[in-house]
């Protein structure tokens, strides 16, 4: 006897497996039974065969590798015993991994079997094929079964049928041979070789259109007469679920039926009364009378209309909807949808009960139920099916709001009678579900309010109230505080009110105070809170008494930790403050917002790049500065043609608050060429911070015109100098392109070509601004043309000494910078003297790409820092 | 057609795992995990049916039903009608039931290969074979008097001894 083998049976290996308190030693348990089970497998060991093989089986279905017991089911089938066959046969269907060879090997056994006088083997082999037969096996194996259709014991009769289905569903071509005997098995009188039949015709039908039509033709009257006489039979207890004759042989009649009568008006026709009356005789307060009553209603669906039929099917549905059992309301929700198609109709009068299914118990009926009034919402029903949903919406848990939600949002967008009707069910929503609402739902709410311009006092004050009532909703606050911001008048003078509005009185200081209670609200976002400091800038134009009041609320933000807020605090602060004259012109009223576009939005298309004013020479990518503005950018999305620009230079200062991405270009007419060939260069230098994409259009298309000292920029530029140092500690590192407009932006120098003698190259200024004048002179190594010697002098013009004078350079990878010692670090005033400095420039790209610089000068001027910083792209080429 | 049959504990041991589909073995230990995360996540007193065409293709569903500390599943496909699908479950399980006498988790364990003949009797090649559990008695008890007939080493797991454990 085999020393390995000999161990553990079955039952205790079980045992040990079971003793296991850990992964790890379930795993070793089971690697060495494993061990011992290939030792034997390798001593070629009969008697603990299909001993071994059962544990295979129990270890496989743990999830262990056992594919090297495949072999050794092969042995036990070809063993002349029952019971090694038995074992043998299921191990071949539990771990046989698809592989052609142990197929092709077993092939020949499994032939024997069929022919096998045992009628149990007969069995075990039919079995086996019709788990796991290969085409292969389907067309070798095929007669043997087609004759067992025949066999006279109905066991192997039935086993044989359902083979059957598996060798025409890989092998179709066979499936004609099948046709005769699969109908002669219609006119059994077995139960289970009836009901094996009835399936191996369905499949018939599915595969062969032949096979279809020969059922049509010659069984569908007898088809019917046998569903008559089950559905009269008497008690039979054999077959009997609690109370109705063999349930499952019904609903497999009733199938095929459904296959033979589906687009056959005269099969449908000899159907009508059998189907009618399962419809209406079958008991329905069991499971098995009720799974009856389901297929019966599919088959009506599926086969030739017949009105009255049709209805009677819809309302077994109904009544499903309000049977007790979970089960029972969850398929007839299913198949009420796929009715829907049929007749919506007959569906439509079912809307109480398919409502009240909305608050079932059950999760996964409600989402259903939902689902299916979404469908059969229409224009007649939207208010009263809005009503009740908004109604359930209060009670709804939490998980399930999100799905309720959006479609209610979805059908009162969708079918929405007037817009009126619309905002005050989407207020409705948002005020109870706020959280739940997705973004674009909240934003065609506000592109809705601004084309309804009837309603913009209505919305406000509305929106007003909700808010008072319920201000923890978020999308519900942006909502209002948007609107408060641009229609903030209408609210406190309560201008275009309607006949069925309450009077409210709102004083301008109210107005304010909700706006300000949720700029300071710590449980919303950074949207909301950007959105309230916009509105507070509109307030301060339109309620001049409380312009003050907003100046601190924005004030305070000035130093905020959220770069977002503090930006747009400062430079609201400014606006403020300083620029009155063009205030009332940049909050004007935000245009009509364009339905279309925005819908176009909605549905995923981009819109396409909206263009900057017509009057600026230059046309700016509207770029988006970071993610999280997205929203509010695409709210305050002018196209600017819409956009009633006091100047274009107001035009452009408008962009500029709302994040538009302007490229700090330094472009001078003297290097165009230098440019078309360098784009990238600039790309490279231009990379921190500015999106390239962005940088491309406008670098090629600048045009000087824009740089002049008049600049916005500039303006924006002074504005803000006196917090940019703080600004610029801030952000260095992820630094914003909208700080380039406001601190860093060179002024272009003039193009200053200096009619040198000595160099071969002419000197030039490569950096002026109002305090500071930098030139270049430049000299070659010779013999050595990469190189370029370069000797800097810097200048002060201002009347003040400049201290602690720092000048750094950076370029980009193609060229190596070698910067020497300055001369000096302090800086006379009146251009009384200078600083020098050695670069030595190396262009590995000598000859294809000009030399490019970006420069940085530091120094204190009466004890305070200044940071100047540009860009020398105006080298004379061939450097 | 029925895709698969699944019995596990309350823990996602599996306990009987009959696949109609090919599915290799990672792939069904993959599945069971899954099943078993879609059914402790279900709440009590809801339908017996989840839609799991993310597990097995489109249109197929699950049904399950929970006796005591063992959950069985039927995975099948459109072509087979749900409710009566709870109903050969029932067939399932009273067969079991009578050939175990009041079955519980610890037969299914140390049976195993037993109660795959049964189901073999109950389902083959993913179609309904037998509905009648009367039938399904019958047929098992034959094979395992074939078994005892065919006087192998009683050391073998036969089908004869049905109470052992």
């Amino acid at each position: 006897m085999n020393p390995f083998s000999s161990g553990t049976r079955l039952r205790d290996m079980i045992r040990a497996i079971r003793a296991c308190k850990t992964a790890a030693e379930e795993r070793g348990v089971v690697r060495k039974e494993c061990a011992a089970i290939r030792a034997a497998i390798s001593e070629n060991d009969q008697d603990y065969r299909h001993r071994n093989l059962a544990k295979l089986m129990f270890i496989h279905m743990l999830g262990y590798p056992t594919h090297f017991g495949q072999m050794e089911c092969l042995k036990l089938i070809a063993s002349p015993g029952f019971p090694e066959k038995r074992i043998g046969y299921l191990g071949l269907m539990l771990l046989l991994d698809e592989r052609q060879e142990v197929l092709m090997l077993v092939t020949n056994s499994i032939k024997q079997d069929l022919n096998h006088t045992n009628q149990y083997i007969v069995g075990l082999a039919l079995c086996a094929l019709g788990n796991i037969g290969s085409a292969e096996m389907a067309r070798d194996l095929a007669p043997e079964v087609e004759r067992l259709l025949k066999f006279r014991d109905p066991n192997v009769r039935k086993k044989a049928a359902l083979c059957s289905i598996r060798i025409i569903k890989k092998v179709p071509d066979l499936a004609e041979n099948f046709i005769n005997p699969a109908a002669a098995l219609l006119s059994e009188k077995h139960h289970g070789v009836l009901i094996t039949g009835v399936q191996l015709c369905i499949d018939l039908c599915k595969v062969s259109t032949e096979a279809l039509e020969y059922f049509r033709k010659k069984c569908t009257d007898g088809l019917v007469k046998l569903t008559r006489d089950l559905a009269n039979s008497p008690y039979a207890p054999e077959y009997d679920v609690s109370g109705i004759t063999d349930p499952f042989l019904q609903i497999r009649l009733l199938r095929l039926l459904r296959a033979l009568g589906q687009d056959d008006a005269d099969a449908s026709d000899a159907m009508n009364d059998i189907l009618a009356q399962v419809a209406t005789k079958t008991e329905s307060n069991k499971n098995a009378g009720n799974a009856i009553l389901y297929e019966c209603v599919a088959a009506i669906m599926s086969v030739e209309d017949n009105g009255g039929l049709r209805v009677l099917a819809i309302n077994i549905l109904g009544r499903f909807l309000s049977n007790r059992d979970n089960n029972i309301r969850y398929v007839a929700l299913n198949m009420l949808m796929k009715a829907l198609a049929v007749d919506s109709q007959a569906v439509q009068r079912h809307q109480t009960t398919i409502l009240e299914c909305v608050k079932d118990s059950d999760p996964s009926i409600r989402k259903r139920a939902v689902e299916l009034v979404y469908l059969l919402v229409n224009e007649s029903n939207v208010k009263p099916m809005t009503k009740e949903l908004i109604e359930y919406l209060e009670a709804s848990d939490p998980e399930f709001r999100g799905d309720l939600t959006a479609k209610i949002c979805s059908i009162v967008e969708k079918f929405s009678p007037e817009k009126i009707w619309y905002i005050d069910q989407m207020l409705k929503v948002l005020s109870e579900a706020g959280t739940d609402v997705k973004d674009e739902v909240w934003h065609s709410l506000i592109v809705v309010m601004t084309n309804a311009s009837n309603l913009h006092g209505y919305a406000v004050r509305s929106l007003y109230r909700a808010v008072q009532a319920t201000g923890e909703q978020e999308t519900l606050v942006r909502v209002a505080v948007w609107c408060i911001g641009e229609y903030g008048d209408m609210l406190v003078n309560d201008a275009g009110r309607l006949d069925i509005e309450e009077p409210l009185t709102v004083t301008e200081s109210d107005a304010v105070d909700v706006v300000e209670t949720s700029f300071k609200s710590h449980s919303f976002d950074l949207t909301t809170r950007a959105m309230c400091l916009i509105a507070l800038l509109k307030l301060s134009s339109r309620f001049p008494s409380c312009s003050q009041r907003i100046n601190d609320i924005i004030v305070q933000h000035k130093g905020s930790f959220v770069l977002e807020l503090q930006q747009r605090a400062i430079e609201f602060n400014s606006i403020i403050d300083r620029h009155q004259n063009i205030r009332p012109s940049l909050v004007e009223r935000m245009p009509i917002l364009d339905e279309a576009t925005h819908s176009g939005r909605k549905g995923g298309a981009v819109p396409a790049a909206v263009s900057t004013s017509q009057g600026v020479s230059v046309n700016l990518p509207n770029g988006v500065a970071k993610p999280s503005a997205a929203p509010l950018v695409d709210l305050l999305d002018l196209s600017s043609d819409d956009v009633p620009a006091p100047s274009s230079s107001g035009g452009d200062f408008l962009q500029d608050l709302l994040g538009v991405d302007l490229a700090p270009v330094s472009s001078q007419s003297g290097t165009n060429q230098a440019q078309k060939s360098g784009t990238d260069v600039l790309l490279d230098l231009l990379s921190i911070g500015t999106p390239p994409a962005n940088s491309i259009p406008s670098t090629t298309q600048a045009s000087p015109s824009n740089f002049d000292t008049k600049s916005p920029v500039d303006l924006l530029d002074r504005m803000s100098s006196p917090s940019a140092p703080s600004v610029q500690v801030s952000t260095t590192a992820g630094s914003s392109p909208m700080l380039d407009l406001l601190n860093g932006f060179p002024s272009s120098p003039p193009i200053a070509v200096t009619e040198g003698n000595g160099p071969a190259y002419p000197s030039m200024v490569a950096f002026e601004s109002s305090s500071l004048k930098l030139t270049f002179n430049f000299s070659k190594q010779p013999g050595n043309p990469q190189t370029t010697l370069i000797e800097a002098s810097f200048t002060n013009k201002s009347q003040e000494v400049l201290t602690n004078f720092i000048f750094q350079a950076a370029v980009p990878k193609f060229l190596q910078l070698h910067l020497d010692p300055a001369s000096g670090n302090m800086l006379p005033a009146n251009s009384n003297g200078s600083i020098t400095q050695k670069l030595k420039l190396t262009n590995s790209q000598h000859g294809k790409k000009s030399l490019v610089m970006r420069i940085r000068i530091a120094y204190k001027v009466n004890d305070k820092d200044v940071l100047e910083q540009g860009q020398v792209n105006n080298f004379p080429r061939d450097l | 057609m029925i895709k698969g049959v699944i019995l596990m504990n309350d823990k996602g041991k599996p306990r009987l795992v009959k696949f109609y589909d090919y599915h290799p073995a990672e792939k069904q230990q993959e599945l069971i995990r899954r099943l078993y995360a879609v059914l402790s996540s279900r709440a009590e007193n809801v339908s017996n049916f989840v839609k799991v065409d993310s597990l097995f293709g489109s249109d197929a569903r699950l049904v399950y039903k929970t006796y005591a500390t063992l959950h069985i599943l039927f995975i099948f496909d459109s072509s087979e009608n749900e409710l009566a699908m709870l109903d050969l479950m029932q067939v399932f399980v009273e067969t079991m039931d009578k050939c175990f006498s009041n079955v519980r988790e610890l037969d299914i364990v140390f049976n195993f290969n037993k109660v795959h003949a049964i189901l073999d009797e109950i389902i083959l090649g993913g179609q309904v074979l037998e509905t009648s559990s009367s039938e399904v008695v019958k047929a098992v008890e034959e094979i395992s008097k074939m078994e005892r007939a065919a006087n192998s080493i009683m050391a073998v797991p036969s089908i004869t001894g049905w109470q052992s454990r």
